[in-house]
């Protein structure tokens, strides 16, 4: 029998994702992937396993999972009210999900995106060499009730550890560098979209978040008559309007609204994790700035296994505390390095 | 380079964290376009270590690299030499391109805005039709939907502007014009562009070992064909276009 995980119930935004499929900008097609990454290398982590792995990333809303055997998961990026058989379990961690135990998985209770990791990574015919959905061009589709999905084999038996997770959830302020555009915008708007506070809008998706700013919007004397350029993830483009819109994964590959400015790849997903109504604000660093940042995050990620900690169980809490395994950390010995993305 | 007007391009500026662009031209013209696709396919001939990903837009190339793997100016010293190398705006376009035949029905119910479209462009609909199947057009870039090509240039006549309210929805396979451009929906869409001809090419096919149909610098002649040959024309993947290399 083919090792699943069966789809009970699933919310409205459920889908399958890894990195995304770079490759095919020439051809009018954006990376797409995870809208979190760093939640992809947390899941990868926590389960000692390569962060190319797809998971399930969970919009507002999870749902309710049964495994055909037994499985190894974690829960990362947003957290969730989730529990296997009706036991409260951790986020940010992994846990063995029984084979034939119901994992229910409630809305946020913080953020937008949440992901639940399988042991072997979900394995989903590939379209175009990954197994993301990109529903923007159309590529696979949300998560339904009733369907299956392949899980690939698992070497690795270790469960019950936690991460201390970055906190991304509930906005804040995200560096920016300059970009192609950035001049067409006079230094004093530059000033002013320093120093105002955005609301994230609800209008948003997996192409990209619209943001209120406090106060007038904001203009670039260059007008509406930009040639199409080049769009890549993060960048802030403004419309027509004067309101920003962060542009993310699943963008599309060109644009003419001009742009103010890119948002660093490692804040991405606090722009991502920002809830309607929570607030954002930016800040410009320079680019030696953005390499010297986006350095030390690659290296945060590549250390993220050796931080992760056996879970503290409370034993009051445990009602059949004979049948856990005690000692935590034990691996199967099957180690290899964090894989960057 | 050689035209005044074109004295302070090409530019070299970032793109983002980890990208640079390269741009020809802040308007869309021939030299422009020829340049940056021109200049992308050197790119890929470099391979230079680090280089992630490359594309070109109406007249720019781009590329995404690893700045923690080969930094920013070395990167830049590499695009300003390659720049120098030759005048882009005169080089020939990259090797391996191909002239696609696409039938095409226009006017009638499978496209109703050719009367409207020829009228804005000061034509009858036959010297309308006959203006722009003449002729092969450039696929001058590739974007906005997976596989989408912007095809041109047309004749001077075709600068007309689009429409200020959207055409509901023009169905995947439309040939829609405006700007003395061509577009080409591989989904349905709602447009501002004006729907003057059907065809029954599908342009992006992800489960297809060649998923995209056209590539940047490709070279397309539409053919115009009865309207009952539609229905015919969509049995075939190809939607009856044949293709032949061109250089």
């Amino acid at each position: 029998m083919t090792r699943a995980l069966i789809i009970h119930r699933a919310g409205p935004g459920v889908t399958v994702q890894d990195m995304g499929r770079p490759g095919f900008l020439a051809f009018g097609l954006s990376r797409g992937g995870a809208a979190d990454r760093l939640a992809l290398s947390e899941g990868a982590a926590l389960l000692g396993q390569d962060a190319g792995c797809a998971a399930l990333e969970m919009a507002g809303m999870g749902g309710e999972f049964e495994a055909t055997e037994d499985m190894r998961i974690a829960l990362t990026g947003a957290p969730m009210q989730a529990s296997i058989d009706g036991t409260r379990i951790a986020w940010n961690a992994s846990h063995l999900l029984p084979q034939g135990a119901r994992l229910s998985i409630g809305a946020t209770l913080a953020g937008v995106y949440g992901y639940l990791h399988l042991g072997g990574g979900i394995e989903t015919p590939p379209i175009l060499g990954a197994h993301s959905a990109h529903l923007a061009a159309g590529l696979s589709a949300p998560v339904k009730t009733g369907e299956r999905l392949n899980v690939g084999e698992d070497a690795r038996t270790d469960t019950g550890f936690t991460l201390p997770a970055e906190d991304r959830c509930g906005g804040g302020t995200v560096r920016i560098v300059a970009s192609l555009q950035t001049e067409f915008f006079a230094p004093s708007e530059r000033t002013r979209f320093q120093t105002t506070t955005f609301r994230r809008d609800a209008r948003g998706n997996r192409m990209g978040v619209r943001l209120e700013p406090e106060g007038d919007g904001f203009h670039s004397e260059a007008g509406l008559s930009v040639l199409s350029e080049v769009i890549v993830p993060g960048d802030i483009q403004i419309t027509g309007d004067g309101t920003p819109f962060v542009l993310l994964s699943e963008c599309q590959t060109t644009g003419g609204y001009p742009r103010i400015g890119s948002v660093l790849p490692v804040d991405l997903p606090r722009v991502v994790q920002a809830r309607p109504g929570e607030e954002l604000r930016f800040t410009f660093v320079t680019l030696d700035d953005a390499v010297q940042i986006e350095a030390r995050a690659r290296d945060d990620r590549q250390g993220l296994r050796s931080k992760r900690v056996p879970l503290i169980r409370d034993p009051a809490t445990i009602p059949d505390l004979l049948s856990y395994q005690l000692i935590s950390g034990v691996t199967a010995g099957q180690d290899s390095d964090a894989t960057e993305a | 380079m050689s035209d005044p007007a074109t004295a302070t391009w090409p530019q070299i500026r970032t793109a983002g964290y980890d990208g640079f662009l390269v741009s020809f031209g802040d308007r869309l013209s021939e030299p422009a376009n020829r340049a940056a696709l021109a200049f992308r396919d050197a790119i890929e001939k470099a391979g230079w270590d680090g280089v992630e990903e490359s594309s070109t837009s109406l007249v720019s190339a781009y590329l995404r690299f690893d700045p923690l793997h080969r930094d920013h100016a070395t990167m830049r010293a590499g695009l300003e030499a390659l720049l120098q190398d030759r005048d882009w705006f005169a080089a020939d376009l990259p090797g391996g391109r191909r002239l696609w035949r696409v039938p095409t029905v226009f006017g009638g119910d499978a496209a109703p805005q050719l009367d409207e479209a020829a009228r804005a462009a000061g034509l009858s609909a036959a010297d309308a039709i006959a203006s722009i199947t003449s002729n092969p057009v450039r696929v001058q870039t590739i974007g906005f939907a997976p596989g989408m090509p912007y095809l041109g240039e047309l004749p001077p006549a075709w600068d007309i502007p689009r429409q200020t309210t959207l055409t509901g929805q023009v169905p995947a396979g439309g040939l829609c014009v405006a700007i003395r451009q061509l577009v080409l929906f591989p989904v349905a869409t709602p447009t501002g562009w004006r729907h003057i001809g059907q065809t029954a090419v599908r342009l992006f096919r992800p489960d297809a070992a060649e998923p995209f149909l056209l590539r940047p610098g490709d070279e397309v002649l539409f053919q115009p064909v009865e309207t009952d040959a539609l229905s015919s024309l969509q049995s075939d993947p190809d939607g009856g276009a044949t293709c032949e290399v061109i250089g």
